[in-house]
């Protein structure tokens, strides 16, 4: 990667501009053209550097919710629940953990209430337990990856 | 949303219906145009103007409806390859105080309080930690120990094995595209740290 696309990467990560020409403000302090920047754009997106550019809604604010659940799974049967659980669209991701309870995956839905039902359809389905653990208090978001 | 001119249908208008600001939430979740004057095509799609459409966007930074607008990378293709899920049990009267440090640090990319779920979880606060391999999350770890004081705090450190599944948080779902697994059964322990 070229020093100019770090740059952009570790620059618009915080922010873009909200006016008539962004692309060309957010170009004048990287010092490239606008043109320059809105294909690099382009193929970051393409070779999928980037998976998306543009808002990350607080889904709370929106009236949706979301939460942290895990699972304790026996190993042999891992990959069978994973797929049953990762078929369900609310499920954003999912990953295996080195811990007694393996299995941790973050639920968002469009209302609070379909929190409960959800898990309670992921637990008829596999036949496990679900912990549930929604945030209780935020003291710190800052997903910011320099490269 | 915001309840002002909802039945307001006028571009003109200084602020957007509530149906234009739904179909607006829509259209820009999957990302911003990419155009040298992308809410020009915003507007177009929802029917509003230009103008409209920047300050609707601004008053949803402003009012923390989004949280973020930018970028949004793939961590692993930018080498960010190790996560770990960093766990305290930390008295329940203490969890403010020792929140605040670990925001403070600098240390992480994520910091929340959550329920412990006993007897098998007495966890109640939940970091993460964002690296381009274990050791460096390890370092990491040893460095939030040492600048929060969190030395005698009972920890654990969650490394990911595999993920399975990601995908930003999306605003509604029925508009989201079926997300592909990234997980391949041929290649079980991916190692993602």
């Amino acid at each position: 990667m070229d020093e100019i696309n770090r740059k952009i990467i570790n620059q618009l990560q915080r922010g873009f501009p909200i006016c008539e020409r962004p692309y060309e403000e957010a170009a004048k302090t990287l010092d490239i053209t606008e043109s320059d920047l809105i294909s690099r754009i382009e193929s970051l997106l393409e070779d999928k550097t980037l998976t998306r550019f543009g808002p990350m809604y607080q889904i709370e604010k929106a009236g949706g919710a979301f939460t942290l659940a895990a699972m304790t799974i026996p190993e042999s049967e891992f990959d069978k629940v994973a797929e049953q659980v990762n078929a369900f669209p609310e499920i954003a991701h999912n990953y295996e953990r080195a811990h007694k309870l393996n299995m941790w995956f973050v639920l968002g839905t469009e209302n609070p209430n379909e929190i409960a039902s959800t898990i309670k359809r992921i637990e008829d389905k596999t036949g496990y337990k679900v912990y549930n653990m929604p945030k209780l208090e935020e003291f710190y978001v800052g997903l910011y990856f320099p490269v | 949303m915001t309840n002002k001119n909802n039945i307001s249908t006028f571009s003109d208008q200084p602020t957007l219906s509530e149906r234009q600001q739904q179909a607006l939430k829509c259209a820009i979740q999957e990302g911003l145009p990419i155009d040298a004057r992308p809410y020009l095509v915003l507007a177009n799609i929802i029917g509003g103007n230009e103008q409209q459409v920047i300050n609707c966007i601004e008053e949803w930074i402003n009012n923390g409806l989004i949280k973020r607008f930018g970028l949004v990378i793939k961590h692993h293709k930018l080498g960010y390859n190790a996560n770990a899920m960093v766990v305290w049990n930390v008295p329940d009267q203490q969890v403010d105080e020792i929140g605040e440090r670990i925001k403070q640090s600098g240390l992480v990319t994520l910091c929340y309080r959550r329920p412990r779920r006993l007897p098998e979880w007495n966890y109640n606060l939940f970091c993460m930690i964002h690296g381009k391999d274990r050791n460096q999350v390890l370092d990491q770890l040893n460095q939030l120990k040492d600048a929060c004081q969190l030395s005698d705090i009972k920890h654990d450190i969650l490394f990911s094995y595999k993920q399975f599944k990601q995908c930003g948080g999306r605003f509604h779902k029925q508009h989201s595209e079926p997300h592909a697994t990234q997980w391949d059964p041929n290649k079980k322990a991916i190692n993602h740290g």
